[in-house]
């Protein structure tokens, strides 16, 4: 976990840094959020978390921020502080069985798999409140199914490389459909818009289908 | 409350602010005025702060009815013809719109997006801080249509002082200044060299969320995907067909095509008023701005 960070400039206002794992990027980004908290960040805009990197955006001294920032050592501990969210899953996607397949185990097998894991959310991005969770073991990574669905509900549960996702609303969409959620998981009316936000940490609860 | 009627929305009219900020983590755009500058200036000129929300008009014009009046209001940016109750008005200047009559503005008769401002700001109810349409995610007020009723928010303290807005020249050429980086370490080493030499135009497919352009391919020297990372506005993305895209404000907020490098936000403004076919030349600039 003490790799360096890579700090690339982006523009004049905006710093990309960049981690050797997806750990490593839990860890900054919550190191980050806690620096801002004790206001030792100074002006910040947007803190992005991705895949292997955490953008600082509106930021207003680049260069003492890239300084400070190069010198930090991040241990794994940081990234496991986040809240718990339990979202209650009917398991009855159209993909469920062929992901069982790709398993290679039965479909009750494959909820279990699915729902003992807890998972975290990494990033968002696609849509407004879709987060990309991490959590499920590598071995378990399904591709994108080969034509995406024109039309795929919201709450719908999904994987698609070693990403979980929730569809947040109804949209286009190619991962793999296990289940779905009646929670709402995004309203822009509501505070906090988004209950999949970076750091949350996830649990998918099997429950059976409401009539 | 005051309020305008929509008796002709034009091509795509929707209701801009500076847009959202501090939600980019969550998956949403910044969104925001196009030209920001046309955007303040229309603001001012009815004496209204920058973050009141404006109308952007794209290429052919609105037309509005004052419900109650009068209104104060002022057209920016993109220069066009304005109409008061049928009366010629002034561009670029405060006008009184009484009681019962109609706004129009006319097609843009150069660059592409006009702003029209009211004294009191737009005043839709905002959604995550901005009252700003993002047409990528279709956060905010829905583009304008005949009938939409637009309430007025009340005046801002003192009014506004005198000013004028220069008229924009037609851009005959869109230069954009390029800072390298993110990603430039995915291109070939001569590519910054043979994009400033050479001469690309703004392609028809440009929008909200980038201008597009089309000219010389740029030739990537590492294969292989990057993973998505975060956007930043003004970021020059190359999808694989070596096109660069420049992102403007319905950008996404995460991207997986290499950033070559990032145009700075001031040259964004002339970005957003130049129209399919114009000429884009790229300047490389190196060490801090």
């Amino acid at each position: 976990m003490d790799d360096e960070l890579t700090v690339r400039p982006v523009g004049d206002r905006a710093l990309l840094l960049e981690a050797g794992s997806a750990e490593q990027v839990a860890a900054l980004y919550a190191r980050l959020l806690a620096e801002r908290t004790a206001g030792r960040l100074g002006e910040v805009a947007e803190i992005v978390p991705a895949a292997r990197t955490v953008l600082l955006d509106g930021v207003a001294r680049p260069a003492e921020l890239a300084r400070a920032v190069a010198g930090w050592t991040l241990t794994a501990a940081q990234a496991v502080s986040g809240p718990l969210l339990e979202v209650p899953t009917v398991y009855d996607g159209a993909d469920l069985a062929e992901v069982a397949a790709l398993w290679g185990v039965g479909e009750a097998q494959a909820v279990e798999i699915h729902s003992g894991v807890e998972y975290r959310v990494a990033f968002c991005g696609f849509a407004p409140g879709f987060g990309y969770l991490t959590g499920l073991p590598e071995r378990y990574a399904v591709p994108r199914r080969a034509t995406p669905r024109p039309s795929v509900p919201a709450g719908a549960v999904a994987l698609a490389g070693p990403y979980t996702g929730v569809y947040p609303r109804s949209s286009p969409g190619g991962w793999q459909l296990l289940g779905r959620t009646e929670l709402t998981l995004w309203d822009e009316r509501r505070d906090p818009a988004a209950l999949l936000a970076p750091g949350v940490r996830v649990r998918f609860v099997p429950v059976g289908a409401v009539e | 409350m005051n309020a305008l009627i929509v008796l002709r929305p034009g091509p795509l009219t929707t209701v801009q602010d500076l847009g959202r900020r501090g939600v980019a983590h969550l998956g949403v755009p910044r969104a925001g005025a196009l030209d920001a500058a046309a955007h303040r200036a229309a603001n001012r000129l009815v004496g209204n702060p920058g973050e009141a929300a404006t109308l952007e008009t794209t290429l052919g014009g609105v037309a509005l009815r004052a419900l109650v009046g009068p209104l104060l209001v002022a057209v920016t940016g993109a220069p066009a013809a304005v109409t008061v109750a049928g009366q010629p008005a002034a561009w670029g200047a405060a006008v009184l719109l009484p009681a019962g009559a109609v706004l129009e503005v006319g097609p843009a008769q150069s660059g592409v997006r006009g702003y029209l401002a009211v004294r009191g700001g737009i005043a839709v109810p905002p959604v995550l801080g901005s009252r700003s349409a993002d047409l990528l995610s279709g956060l905010g007020p829905a583009p304008l249509r005949s009938g939409d009723r637009l309430p007025v928010g009340a005046a801002p303290g003192p009014g506004p002082l005198p000013e004028l807005v220069p008229l924009p020249a037609p851009p005959s050429e869109l230069v954009l200044r390029l800072r390298l980086g993110p990603r430039a370490d995915w291109f070939a080493p001569d590519v910054p060299v043979a994009l400033a030499a050479a001469r690309y135009r703004v392609a028809a497919a440009s929008n909200r969320v980038a201008l597009r352009t089309e000219g010389p391919a740029l030739a990537r020297s590492r294969r292989g995907e990057l993973e998505s990372e975060g956007m930043v506005l003004g970021a020059v993305q190359v999808p694989p067909d070596g096109q660069p895209v420049v992102f403007l404000a319905d950008h996404p907020t995460t991207g997986g095509y290499p950033v070559l490098g990032v145009v700075p936000a001031a040259d964004l403004d002339a970005a957003a008023q130049a129209r399919p076919g114009t000429p884009v030349r790229f300047t490389v600039v190196r060490g801090r701005s």
